[in-house]
């Protein structure tokens, strides 16, 4: 009997299993030749991110070595390109001679894709691909810098590989979370916190603008912002497309891939694809199971067998020693989709499965990936899972299970965890107050001090003695922000600051957020709380906010806005009140109306004109006049010494002074300002938010006054002799508000809570801590104090108007 | 169906929306978290808020007037509120955004 002759060309992990299906099955069947450009056999691909970390050698990895091929009678052709297909005469060309065929099979695998960036060509710009890139990755080590682009499967793996050696990486993502095709935006979050914890420096939304290079070797990246990140390596992973080059030339149909059948046959007689060079039913491949199926299809194929490839939901992990992360199926939301999320932030755990109808769809988990192949098989095999929907989440094991715990946060503090800012009491002293006998919160007070100064973290403090002391202690009822969590305003406040947690995402995997991504409720909360306490790391949310806050205007009830024009302590100027007198007549705003806090609103201008009447304004010097925020609103003056009798000092001058350096600031309520220039108190100083009354000797300052809802008489906070003084303790105080108060408490609110002594403490007696807190504020102002009308009018202007208008195409 | 190119999906803020203007009244078209789209019609039944200046959260709308939620997908009011808002065919191509046509015609709309 005459043997088929097969040629196979490209010996990689597809066209390998090929071979050792075809071998095993009839060993003296065939008469196989093997084609590839690489001067070496089959290697396991998937396992070059050991080798690159140390874990494995190139050895280890090698599926097929010489001796294998000699064993199975196949001819190896290695390092030699084919150079000519002739699929009429079935022969195939290389440069050491033709090889006639019966059978020939494609299996050229893919090329990485290589960003065509200026300087891509430099020497120390390489993909992640074979043998040779990771031997280049290898031979960096501590002194080096390493930029990987991609924060994908791949690019991580390098990246994580690299950092074991002591190298200095840098990933740049242009998503704005890791591996974004796999994870959903929690686990890209946990996944990021684990690499940054192995000293990977991650920049996630950053897109590459060019590679610069010195000698024709790389030295930096360039991003389009500006930041240059110096590199000795810069490696690119960010993504493989099919090598068909060979295939086209051969006049195989090609799409993306090579189009093959269900039998992965060409278009062309006798000529066969597999692996990460074919394109089967729309769809090309890069995870190593459906190329194991292919394979086994075309072997049978060839046998002679019944067989079709099938293509399958895939599941990822990541091979980064202490990421553990598993993703399967499709976790997309769509309509009649339901989510079950657990979380567990002691352990760093995230899990969330994807229902549709009574099955499982989807799956992603992470920290812990033990039941991540039942679940994958639960979605493979279309289970019904309408019986253990309750339990699911739990896994195998677990039947009969318990809810995720709202104290496991609190519990996973570590001992030197802040827990009272005013005392600086941490976990720790206060578990061993415990457990020298302190078991209730008076004690806790009396013997720490912990929760005896401003209060606002007896509930951390409560919880701590539960954790510790457990049944033995009841805990009073609080009441948590919403139902997203347990928590309740002030604990969330304490652990942003002491954990410390500096986004939204943090906040909501740390603590145990219940929901995908919070609330109308809690969202502008928490955007609020970490904008106070981390005005340098974290961006402010406009998607969190309000809408007054997100478009610098406030909502009418017929969906108009109104528009404030700042007038520095009701101050303005005839060329002011011309400028707002035009833009009322040009935007056909229906009312005028003068405010209480001494200015002018313009009400019912339409949402698509805020940009224009805003550039209208600014051309005639005017800003914002944050009427809409939650935010520093007016400090409202009389004319004082300048003109008045009774005047005592100038207490327009200092409400202007006041009104520019308090402006943009926000707070967690509206906050109102009031400087009368004497005791006869015209500007009404003494129902605002903060007050002053200038007096012979100086100012008297007094806080927690309100004309609103509630109506409040402010109480004198301290007596100050110089303008500069008042001007410190005013700002000192609204910081002191700024970190402490519940979003959405008025200062008198917050007072009621903290007490006036407690304020005094911190303000008045404390000369260096006034002095901190002021320069707290003037830090967080080094961001926040600048007119958002101008920034909008330049950046965003066309977010204001319609997307499209379809009034009229849809008429014809 | 015919639809029709109404834009970018990166022209919608991440958790945000964009009004379309047609001949059945404004649409909200809304970009989540996860880069889903939905167009609902952009008027809350209950004081005609704008719903296109919702916060966003999950696959639901908060409307800025009174804090009705309304659900993506169903357009249905949420919670204790009953009331819904009518939703259109839109899908996603690439970047683009495209748009039922007939269902945003005064005929259909009828």
């Amino acid at each position: 009997m005459t043997k088929q002759k097969i040629v196979v060309i490209g010996a990689g992990m597809a066209s390998g299993r090929v071979l050792e299906n075809l071998t095993d099955a009839a060993p003296d069947q065939f008469d196989i030749t093997l084609f590839n450009a690489e001067p070496r056999g089959n290697y396991n691909r998937i396992m070059l991110s050991p080798v690159l970390a140390g874990d494995q050698t190139y050895e280890d990895i090698v599926t097929h070595d010489d001796a294998w091929y000699a064993d199975r009678g196949i001819t190896c052709r290695f390092g030699e390109k084919v150079t000519n297909i002739d699929t009429a005469a079935k022969i195939v060309t290389g440069p050491n001679g033709d090889v006639a065929y019966d059978k020939l099979i494609f299996g050229t695998g893919s090329e990485p894709f290589i960003i065509p960036l200026p300087g891509h060509d430099l020497d120390g710009v390489i993909a992640y691909r074979d043998l040779e890139d990771t031997e280049r990755m290898m031979s960096m080590g501590e002194g080096n810098k390493v930029v990987v682009i991609g924060g994908g499967l791949l690019g991580l793996e390098a990246a994580a590989g690299m950092a074991a050696r002591g190298v200095e990486v840098t990933v740049v993502h242009i998503m704005g979370h890791l591996m974004e095709r796999q994870l959903d935006e929690a686990a890209g979050y946990l996944l990021r916190k684990s690499l940054e914890g192995k000293g990977i420096d991650i920049k996630l939304q950053a897109n590459s603008k060019e590679i610069v290079g010195e000698d024709g070797k790389v030295k930096a990246l360039m991003l389009d912002d500006g930041t240059e990140l110096p590199c000795d390596l810069l490696v690119m992973a960010v993504g493989i497309r099919p090598s068909i080059a060979l295939g086209k030339e051969a006049g195989l149909a090609v799409g993306r891939g090579i189009h093959v059948d269900d039998q992965m046959l060409t278009s062309v007689e006798d000529v066969y694809a597999v692996g990460e060079c074919v394109e089967h039913d729309g769809a090309v491949f890069g995870l190593v199971a459906p190329l194991y199926d292919q394979a086994k299809v075309l072997a049978q194929t060839l046998l002679g067998e019944e067989a079709a490839f099938v293509q399958k939901t895939l599941s990822t992990k990541l091979k980064v020693t202490g990421c553990d992360l598993f993703s399967a199926g499709d976790f997309a939301e769509g309509e009649g989709r339901e989510d079950i999320v657990f979380r567990d932030p002691s352990r760093g755990v995230y899990k969330r499965l994807v229902i549709e109808g009574n099955k499982l769809v989807g799956a992603v988990m992470y920290g812990d990936v033990a039941d991540g192949n039942w679940f994958f098989q639960l979605i493979k095999d279309e289970t019904d899972i309408d019986e253990m929907r309750e339990m699911l989440i739990f896994g195998p094991a677990y039947q009969g299970g318990e809810a995720s715990d709202p104290l496991s946060a609190v519990a996973a503090l570590p001992p030197e965890a802040e827990i009272c800012g005013c005392n600086g009491i941490c976990k720790g002293t206060i578990v061993d107050a415990i457990a020298g006998g302190a078991t209730d919160l008076a004690a806790i007070k009396a013997t720490t001090k912990a929760s005896a100064s401003c209060g606002t973290c007896t509930g951390l403090v409560e919880q701590v003695l539960q954790v510790t002391l457990g049944d033995e202690f009841e805990m009073p009822a609080a009441a948590s922000i919403c139902g997203c969590t347990d928590h309740t305003h002030e604990d969330v406040r304490r652990l942003i600051k002491s954990m410390p947690l500096q986004s939204q995402e943090a906040v909501w995997q740390e603590l145990g957020w219940k929901s995908r991504n919070g609330c109308h409720v809690c969202r502008p909360a928490i955007n609020y709380y970490l904008l106070s306490d981390w005005p340098i790391e974290y961006q402010d949310d406009p998607q969190s906010r309000f809408v007054n806050e997100r478009k610098h205007a406030n909502i009418q009830k017929d969906g108009t806005y109104s528009v404030v024009p700042r007038m520095w302590g009701g101050i303005t100027t005839p060329s002011e009140l011309r400028a707002i007198a035009d833009a009322a007549d040009k935007y056909d705003v229906p009312t005028v109306k003068v405010t209480g806090g001494q200015r002018i609103d313009l009400l019912g201008v339409k949402g698509e004109d805020l940009p224009n009447i805003w550039d209208d304004l600014n051309k005639a010097g005017m800003v914002s006049g944050y009427a809409y925020s939650k935010g520093l609103r007016t400090v409202k003056t009389c004319v004082g010494t300048d003109h008045c009798r009774f005047g005592t000092q100038d207490s327009t001058g200092l409400g202007i002074k006041l009104e520019k350096i308090l402006h943009g600031a926000w707070t967690p309520h509206k906050l109102k300002l009031g400087v009368s220039g004497c005791p006869r108190n015209c500007a009404e100083a003494t129902c605002k938010d903060i007050g002053i009354v200038c007096v012979d000797s100086g100012y008297q300052i007094s806080i927690g006054g309100a004309a609103g809802m509630d109506v409040k008489e402010t109480e004198l906070m301290c007596s100050v002799p110089t303008e500069e003084d008042a001007m410190e303790v005013v700002l000192a105080v609204t910081q002191l508000y700024r970190e402490g108060a519940k979003y959405l408490d008025r200062i008198y609110k917050w007072l009621g809570k903290v007490g006036m002594d407690w304020v005094k403490e911190q303000v008045v007696d404390d000369l260096e801590n006034r002095k901190a807190l002021a320069a707290r504020f003037e830090l967080s102002q080094t961001i926040y104090n600048h007119d958002p009308w101008a920034d909008h009018v330049k950046a965003k202007a066309d977010k204001y108007a319609p997307m499209a208008d379809l009034t009229l195409e849809a008429a014809e | 169906m015919s639809w029709i190119d109404i834009g970018d999906i990166n022209d919608i803020p991440l958790r945000g929306a964009r009004i379309v203007k047609t001949q059945v009244g404004c649409i909200a078209v809304f970009r989540t978290a996860p880069d889903e789209v939905f167009a609902v019609s952009d008027t809350c039944p209950h004081k005609q808020g704008p719903l296109s200046e919702g916060i966003v959260h999950g696959q639901s709308v908060t409307c800025p007037l009174h804090n009705w939620v309304f659900d993506l997908n169903t357009g249905q009011a949420q919670g204790a509120d009953e009331g819904s808002i009518p939703t259109y065919p839109v899908r996603v191509e690439g970047a683009r955004i495209l748009l039922d046509a007939e269902s945003v015609s005064r005929r259909t709309a009828a």
